[in-house]
C-alpha cells in the first residue's frame, strides 16, 4: 500500500478506547450516565423512599420509639387541627410569596430579554446573581436588623411622616406583630427578597426565546400593546413563570430557618419538621409532613400541564 | 383617485444610518409592486415605514390619501407576511390565521368560518387544527398568507416572502401570488432582492440603492432601459460599457448596457450583418449553467460576459472569439453613475 487513505491506526491503549466509543456511541452514553444513575437511583430516590416508609410507622407514646409496623395513624395525626393550621399557613405563605415574586419579576425579565444589551446586560445578571452568591443567613440576618423595631425601615417611616402607616400595618390581625421583624409581614418579605432571582431567570430565558417578530405581527393584525400581551407575550413566558413558581414555591414550603429568624413563634412546615425530628424524636411524623410539599407540587405541576402552560415547550 | 400609497420626501434614520433618503414614490391601488435592491438598500425600511413599525423622520405618508404620520400598526387598515412568517407557536392554525378577527372580537362562529375559507384560499383546507410546528415551510408561508388576507386589508405588505423556500416551491408560489392579486384586486406591495421574482412577479418595480429610489418602471423598462450602471448591473447582470469603448462599437460616448443574452460569439472570421455591432477577445472563463452558457470574453481592457444556449457554443478557454451585437441591444444611460 503505497498512499494509505486512512491515517495509520494507533496501537496506544487510549487510541483504541477512542476507537472503540467512536464505533458504539450507544456504550459510551450509557457509560457516561451510569455514575448520576447511580447517584439519583440510590441516594436521591432511595432516601426519598426510606422517608416515605417511615412516615407509614408511627411513634410509640409511653416508649418514644418508632414502631416499624405498617400505619395510617401517623397521617391520622397529621390531618389534626394544629397541624392542618401548621400546613395552611405554609401553603397561604408560599402561594403569596409565589404571586409577589411573579410580579416584581416580570417586568425586570421583560427588561432584560428585550431591551437590556451589552452592558445593561452584564449589569442585569450581576445584579441578578449577585445576592445568591453571599451567604443566605447572613442575608436573613441583615433583613432582621433593617425589619427591627430600631431598624432602618421604621427610621425611615418616622422620618417621612409614615409611622401611622407603619403602625397601621403592624395593627393589622394575624400579619401584623409587634415589630416588622416578628410578623408575617416581615416573614413574606424576607421570602420574595431571597427568592426573586429564581423567578426573574426562568422568565427571562422565556421572553428571550419570544422574537420581536412576534410582536410586531401582533401589532399588524391589530392588536393593542395590551392585547399583544395578554394573547402573545404572557402565554409564551408561562413556562417560564411555572418553572420559576415551582422554585418560589418549593422552596418557601421547605424553609425553616426564615421564619425562625424573622416571623413570630408559629410555625412552618419546615419548622415542623425540624422540631419533631430534633428534640420530639418523631420521625413518622416528620417525613409525613415532608411528604405534603411534594404531594403539593404534585398537584401543581399536573395542575399546570392541564390548564397548557407547557404547550409552547 | 389617491394612491394606495404615498411617499412624500420620506427619510428614516438610524443613528448615521440614511436607511431611507427622501424617498418620493406613488403605488397606484390595484398594484403588484416590488421594491428591490441590496440587503440594506433601504426596501425593508420602506415596508416598514408603510406598515407603521417606523415612522418616518422626514416627510409624509400617506395610504388611501390619508395621513398616517404616528399612527401605530395596530391602527392601520394594512396586513404584513412577514420574513419568517412569524407565525404564533402557542396557536393552532386555525388560531393564527383568525387572530385578527379575534382581536377585533368577531364572534366564534364568524372566526371558524372565515379562517375556513382563507385557508382553503391558501390551498391549505382542513389544517385548523394543526400546530404551526408540524407544518412544512411552504405550508407556513401559506398560512401566514391567510393570516393577513382573512383581515381584507387594503394593501397587503410581503417581505421577501418566498425567500426561505426552495426554487420549485417558490415558482409555484410566485404563480400563486399573482393569481392571488389578481383575484383580490388588493394592492400587493413585495420586498425582494431576487430580481428575477421582482421581475416574473410585479407590475411595477422600483430599484433601491442606499436608501434612495433610483429607477422605477415596469419590469420591461428596468431591465431593457436602465437609467444608471447600478440597475443595469443589479438587474440581470448586464455589461456595462465605458463610453469610449461603446463610441468605437457603434454606440455613443456615454456609459453603456448591453444585455449578456442578446450577444452572439462567433468565430473570428464570422461576418457582422448589417445593422450590428461586433468585437474580438479572448474567451477566460466558461460558466455552464444547464440551458445557457455564460462566457466572459476579455476585449482589449474590457470584460464582456455573453450568454448564448447551451448548445450554440464550441467556444473553448482562450480561444479568439467574434462577439457580435444588434446594435439597438446598446442602451445609453444617464451620467456616469
Amino acid at each position: 500500500m503505497s498512499a494509505a487513505s486512512t491515517r495509520p491506526l494507533g496501537d496506544g491503549v487510549l487510541t483504541r478506547i477512542s476507537d472503540y466509543f467512536f464505533a458504539n456511541p450507544k456504550t459510551f452514553t450509557l457509560l457516561l450516565l451510569i455514575p448520576p444513575l447511580l447517584w439519583i437511583g440510590i441516594v436521591y430516590v432511595g432516601s426519598l423512599f426510606a422517608l416515605l416508609l417511615q412516615s407509614f410507622y408511627s411513634l410509640d407514646d409511653f416508649s418514644g420509639l418508632v414502631v416499624r409496623e405498617f400505619t395510617l395513624s401517623t397521617y391520622a395525626q397529621l390531618l389534626e387541627e394544629a397541624n392542618i393550621q401548621v400546613i395552611l399557613r405554609t401553603l397561604t405563605m408560599a402561594a403569596l410569596v409565589t404571586i409577589a415574586c411573579a410580579i416584581i419579576a416580570f417586568p425586570i425579565a421583560y427588561y432584560a430579554a428585550r431591551y437590556a444589551r451589552g452592558w445593561t446586560k452584564a449589569l442585569f445578571y450581576l445584579a441578578v446573581m449577585m445576592p445568591l452568591w453571599s451567604s443566605y443567613l447572613v442575608k436573613v440576618y441583615a433583613w432582621k436588623l433593617i425589619l427591627a423595631k430600631e431598624g432602618i425601615l421604621t427610621w425611615m417611616a418616622s422620618s417621612l411622616h409614615l409611622m401611622w402607616l407603619l403602625d397601621g400595618m403592624l395593627a393589622l390581625p394575624i400579619i401584623g406583630g409587634p415589630s416588622l421583624s416578628f410578623s408575617y409581614i416581615g416573614t413574606f418579605l424576607v421570602f420574595v427578597y431571597i427568592w426573586i432571582p429564581f423567578m426573574i431567570l426562568p422568565i427571562q430565558a422565556a421572553l428571550e426565546r419570544v422574537p420581536a417578530a412576534y410582536l410586531e405581527a401582533s401589532a399588524d393584525l391589530g392588536a393593542e400593546p395590551r392585547q399583544t400581551f395578554w394573547t402573545v407575550i404572557f402565554p409564551l413566558a408561562l413556562p417560564g413563570i411555572v418553572a420559576g413558581s415551582i422554585f418560589t414555591f418549593s422552596l418557601t414550603l421547605g424553609d425553616y430557618i426564615i421564619p425562625q429568624i424573622v416571623g413570630n413563634s408559629r410555625l412552618m412546615i419546615g419548622q415542623a419538621v425540624y422540631t419533631l425530628q430534633g428534640t420530639a424524636g418523631n420521625i413518622p411524623l416528620a417525613a409525613a409532613f415532608t411528604v405534603v410539599p411534594m404531594l403539593i407540587m404534585a398537584v401543581y405541576l399536573w395542575v399546570a400541564k392541564r390548564m397548557g402552560a407547557f404547550d409552547v415547550l | 383617485m389617491s394612491q394606495a400609497v404615498r411617499f412624500e420626501n420620506v427619510s428614516r434614520r438610524f443613528g448615521e444610518v440614511r436607511a431611507a433618503d427622501h424617498v418620493t414614490l406613488d403605488i397606484a391601488p390595484g398594484e403588484f409592486f416590488a421594491m428591490l435592491g441590496p440587503s440594506g438598500s433601504g426596501k425593508t425600511t420602506c415596508l416598514r415605514l408603510i406598515a407603521g413599525f417606523e415612522q418616518p423622520d422626514e416627510g409624509h405618508i400617506e395610504i388611501f390619501g390619508q395621513r398616517v404620520d404616528g399612527v401605530p400598526p395596530y391602527k392601520r387598515d394594512v396586513n404584513t407576511v412577514f420574513q419568517d412568517y412569524a407565525l404564533f407557536p402557542h396557536m393552532t392554525v386555525g388560531e393564527n390565521v383568525a387572530y385578527g378577527l379575534m382581536i377585533k372580537g368577531a364572534g366564534q362562529a364568524e372566526r371558524e368560518a372565515k379562517a375556513k375559507d382563507a385557508l382553503a384560499m391558501v390551498k391549505l383546507p382542513g389544517y385548523e387544527v394543526r400546530r404551526t410546528s408540524q407544518l412544512s415551510g411552504g405550508q407556513r408561508q401559506r398560512v401566514a398568507l391567510a393570516r393577513a388576507l382573512v383581515n381584507g386589508p387594503k394593501v397587503l405588505l410581503l417581505d421577501e416572502p418566498l425567500g426561505a423556500l426552495d426554487l420549485k416551491l417558490r415558482e409555484q408560489m410566485q404563480e400563486e401570488l399573482k393569481t392571488l392579486q389578481k383575484d383580490l384586486g388588493i394592492t400587493f406591495v413585495f420586498v425582494t432582492h431576487d430580481q428575477g421574482e421582482a421581475l416574473s412577479m410585479a407590475n411595477r418595480v422600483a430599484i433601491f440603492n442606499e436608501g434612495r429610489i433610483v429607477q422605477v418602471g415596469s419590469p420591461e423598462d428596468v431591465y431593457e432601459r436602465p437609467q444608471s450602471r447600478f440597475v443595469a448591473d443589479f438587474v440581470g447582470s448586464s455589461n456595462v460599457l465605458p463610453p469610449a469603448f461603446a463610441a468605437a462599437h457603434g454606440g455613443v460616448a456615454r456609459w453603456t448596457s448591453l444585455r449578456p443574452e442578446r450577444i452572439g460569439v462567433g468565430s473570428v472570421s464570422e461576418q457582422v450583418p448589417d445593422g450590428f455591432a461586433s468585437a474580438d477577445g479572448t474567451v477566460t472563463s466558461i460558466n455552464y449553467q444547464g440551458p445557457v452558457t455564460r462566457l466572459a470574453v476579455m476585449v482589449g481592457e474590457v470584460r464582456i460576459m455573453a450568454e448564448v444556449p447551451a448548445s450554440a457554443t464550441t467556444a473553448r478557454l482562450g480561444d479568439g472569439v467574434r462577439l457580435v451585437w444588434p446594435k439597438p441591444a446598446m442602451r445609453a444611460m444617464d451620467g456616469d453613475a
